[in-house]
């Protein structure tokens, strides 16, 4: 008996191991449905906040576009949730959603405890000090005894209390709840120094104060903040869905494909790379369980990493953030997609 | 005309020996002079005078930067935030000129605004008509009726042509004025029955109201609300969900039932017992007791509570925030989260504000209105 279970559960593996194109409840759910559910910011402009049009907006709401394109082949069929942050691990737990996609950090509790599997990140953020240049201050271990607005009930708090003590400074915190009146006082002149996620600084530095030269982001970044969309633990395949939709986006930068451009590299690549990206050689969008033009639907119809970057958060919008870690890998950044083979 | 006492002029005859008369005192003067108002009440006294200059001083201070910041040096209309930015420049109503749609709206689809705005206007015009005492009668259960299931057609659509919009892209007045109107409907009898059901004969009913009553109110609105939204979800299975609005409006309802529910017991014990044992004497049963002669007696005792209570829900439902509506409150804060109009939040916060005393006065207006339409014959 004890060896027959032993043949049966080893047939059973090698089985499920063949067919590696197992649907998860997730897919199945999602596709029986016929949309996407995405738990997204409820405003958080440049990552996911609606237009003036209550459409959605934000490299956070292209990663549930992408996703959409990649299953259905139509980037609409996704439903956003908007989540406010004591709601987003519940509902993504609860089944209330399918991905979340909101501006979250990836950290070992969250990763373990909280049941959920963090993808791929596709913003690297970290905290840093926005300072007027009159205070004469180069960088940040020049702040002791410096006055310094922040906002609260966020781990902002923490990490600025944390650092100042490893650093042996005398700290003097304004802390304020609303982002609108932080800002206000930091221009009102209240604090020498304001701290936030870089993304952050830099897009009140751009938008807030009166004259951005006057005020420079102190190069110390002092905690790490890679902000990724996650899944529940328990459906791999899904997991594995949304991780390489990412994956495809970011490989798409790498390999030039852009959404104008990827029609005619479909027809005449000759990279393999490329071409296996794009569904012209056939295979990795069954080991998904998708449509071979998986990824060929993704960047026609959402772009691909810079294009979402360029349009949401980049110089040319009111955030001005520069790439920084969020450049490729080749060009001095932390974007590395594993190879699609 | 101010009037000053003199003394009447038998008064001046007496004698100085007899006992010390009194005085009959004048009625306090009611001068409709300015300079006589202005001398009893502004300046009667070296305190009273202290005060009003440093009133006038406040105002002084004040009020002409206000008016300058609100009205003169403003930028009224412009398309983008740079006609803001130069000096000088005071409120930037630009930011509400540009961002109003989101803010009235939240995220229901652009080109579909019109059904939120009909919507609206049936609402309002469901609640005006409800508010005249010569449309009280039976025939009002049927506007309503036809008010609510027209708005739910219009803002769900899905029939007639019109495209289906799921109720999480409600948002803005709308969605408060729902929330609130329907709120204040259902709140109304489930707080009367828990009243009633307080001061039952009935075990079980007595004890039932009592819990409820009493957990309801031991707990803040917002951690209902928290507990409809966050909790419920863990307890059902993957993938079953109740709407979020539904949750929402559920959490609101019990909320307020539980405060009408005391406002209520405070009209019933206010009460003489009299009017109880006259209705046992006329032989009425326990309904036809409460319906004819207790409910109508007690709640126009107990207007001024409800209405506070109604004004507090109004403003409470801001509070569905925590579940990711976009209630009015909610639909500024994140169009506001553009950063290009972020540094004229105060203009757009104004524009809210507005809005929220429009209907706060109406109902406190309507309430003394109300207070004094019944009083007839009571009055006190």
């Amino acid at each position: 008996m004890k060896r027959f279970l032993l043949a049966a559960t080893a047939v059973a593996t090698v089985s499920f191991a063949a067919t590696s194109a197992f649907a998860g409840p997730t897919l199945d759910a999602v596709k029986k449905r016929g949309e996407v559910i995405c738990g997204v910011h409820t405003g958080l402009a440049g990552f996911s906040a609606p237009d003036e049009k209550g459409n959605w907006k934000g490299i956070d709401v292209d990663v549930c576009r992408a996703v959409a394109a990649a299953v259905f082949g139509d980037d609409k069929k996704v439903k956003f949730v908007p989540l406010s942050a004591q709601q987003r691990l519940t509902a993504l737990q609860s089944g209330e959603v399918d991905i979340l996609s909101r501006n979250t950090t990836w950290t070992l509790t969250r990763d373990t405890a909280n049941g959920l599997n963090f993808t791929t990140p596709n913003y690297y953020d970290g905290q840093g000090f926005l300072v007027t240049k009159k205070l004469g201050v180069k960088s940040a271990k020049e702040l002791n005894g410096a006055t310094v607005c922040v906002q609260t009930g966020t781990t902002t708090e923490q990490n600025l209390a944390d650092y100042f003590r490893a650093n042996n400074m005398k700290l003097n915190a304004v802390t304020i709840e609303k982002l609108e009146e932080v800002n206000a006082a930091y221009v009102a002149g209240r604090c020498d120094a304001y701290t936030s996620d870089a993304s952050q600084l830099a897009s009140i530095r751009a938008n807030d104060v009166p004259n951005p030269d006057d005020h420079i982001i102190l190069p110390e970044i002092i905690s790490k903040e890679p902000l990724a969309p996650s899944v529940r633990h328990g459906d791999d395949q899904w997991f594995d869905i949304v991780k390489w939709t990412q994956y495809a986006m970011i490989s798409g930068e790498e390999y030039g494909v852009t959404s104008a451009n990827v029609d005619d590299v479909a027809k005449t690549a000759t990279d393999p790379n490329v071409k296996r990206l794009l569904g012209v050689t056939p295979g990795m969008g069954a080991a998904l369980g998708l449509d071979e033009k998986w990824g060929y639907n993704i960047i026609k119809q959402v772009g691909n990493y810079a294009e979402t970057f360029e349009a949401n958060v980049g110089p040319k919008t009111p955030l001005k953030l520069e790439r920084g870690l969020n450049a490729q890998w080749n060009k001095g950044g932390l974007m590395y997609a594993p190879p699609v083979r | 005309m101010s009037t000053e006492y003199k003394p009447h002029p038998e008064d001046a005859l007496s004698h100085v020996e007899e006992p010390a008369t009194v005085y009959p005192v004048n009625p306090p003067t009611k001068s409709l002079d300015l300079l006589g108002w202005a001398r009893s009440n502004l300046f009667g006294s070296i305190p009273n005078t202290i005060l009003t200059l440093v009133a006038l001083f406040l105002l002084v201070e004040t009020l002409p930067p206000l008016i300058n910041w609100a009205f003169i040096s403003s930028v009224w209309s412009s398309a983008t935030p740079d006609a803001c930015r130069a000096d000088g420049v005071g409120a930037c109503w630009a930011v509400v000129q540009n961002k109003y749609r989101f803010i009235l709206f939240g995220l229901y689809p652009y080109e579909e605004q019109w059904r939120p705005v009909v919507s609206t206007l049936l609402y309002i015009f469901a609640v005006a008509v409800s508010c005249n005492p010569r449309f009280w009668s039976r025939r009002l259960l049927v506007v309503w009726a036809v008010v609510v299931f027209g708005s739910g057609i219009l803002m769900w659509g899905g029939i007639l042509g019109l495209p289906y919009v799921e109720n999480e892209k409600w948002g803005g007045l709308p969605l408060t004025l729902m929330l609130s109107v329907l709120g204040i409907a259902l709140a109304f009898p489930l707080g009367i029955l828990a009243a009633l059901g307080r001061r039952s004969d009935l075990p079980v009913i007595r004890s039932v109201s009592v819990v409820y009553i009493e957990l309801v109110r031991g707990v803040p609105l917002i951690s209902v609300l928290f507990m409809a939204s966050v909790m419920i979800p863990l307890f059902l299975p993957e993938g079953v969900t109740i709407n979020k609005l539904l949750r929402a409006f559920i959490g609101i309802v019990l909320f307020t039932g539980a405060y009408i529910a005391e406002a209520v017991r405070g009209g019933l014990q206010a009460l003489p017992r009299g009017q109880y044992e006259a209705a046992d004497a006329l032989g009425l049963g326990y309904w036809q007791k409460t319906r004819l002669i207790i409910l109508p007696q007690a709640i126009r005792l107990v207007i001024p509570p409800l209405v506070n209570q109604f004004i507090s829900m109004f403003k409470d439902t801001s509070l569905v925030f925590i579940v990711g509506l976009f209630d009015l409150l909610n639909t500024v804060k994140t169009a506001l989260t553009d950063p290009l109009w972020r540094p004229y939040y105060v203009e757009a916060y104004v524009f809210t504000a507005l809005i929220y005393f429009l209907f706060c006065y109406f109902m406190a207006r309507y309430s003394q209105y109300l207070e004094r339409h019944l009083n007839t014959g009571v009055r006190r």
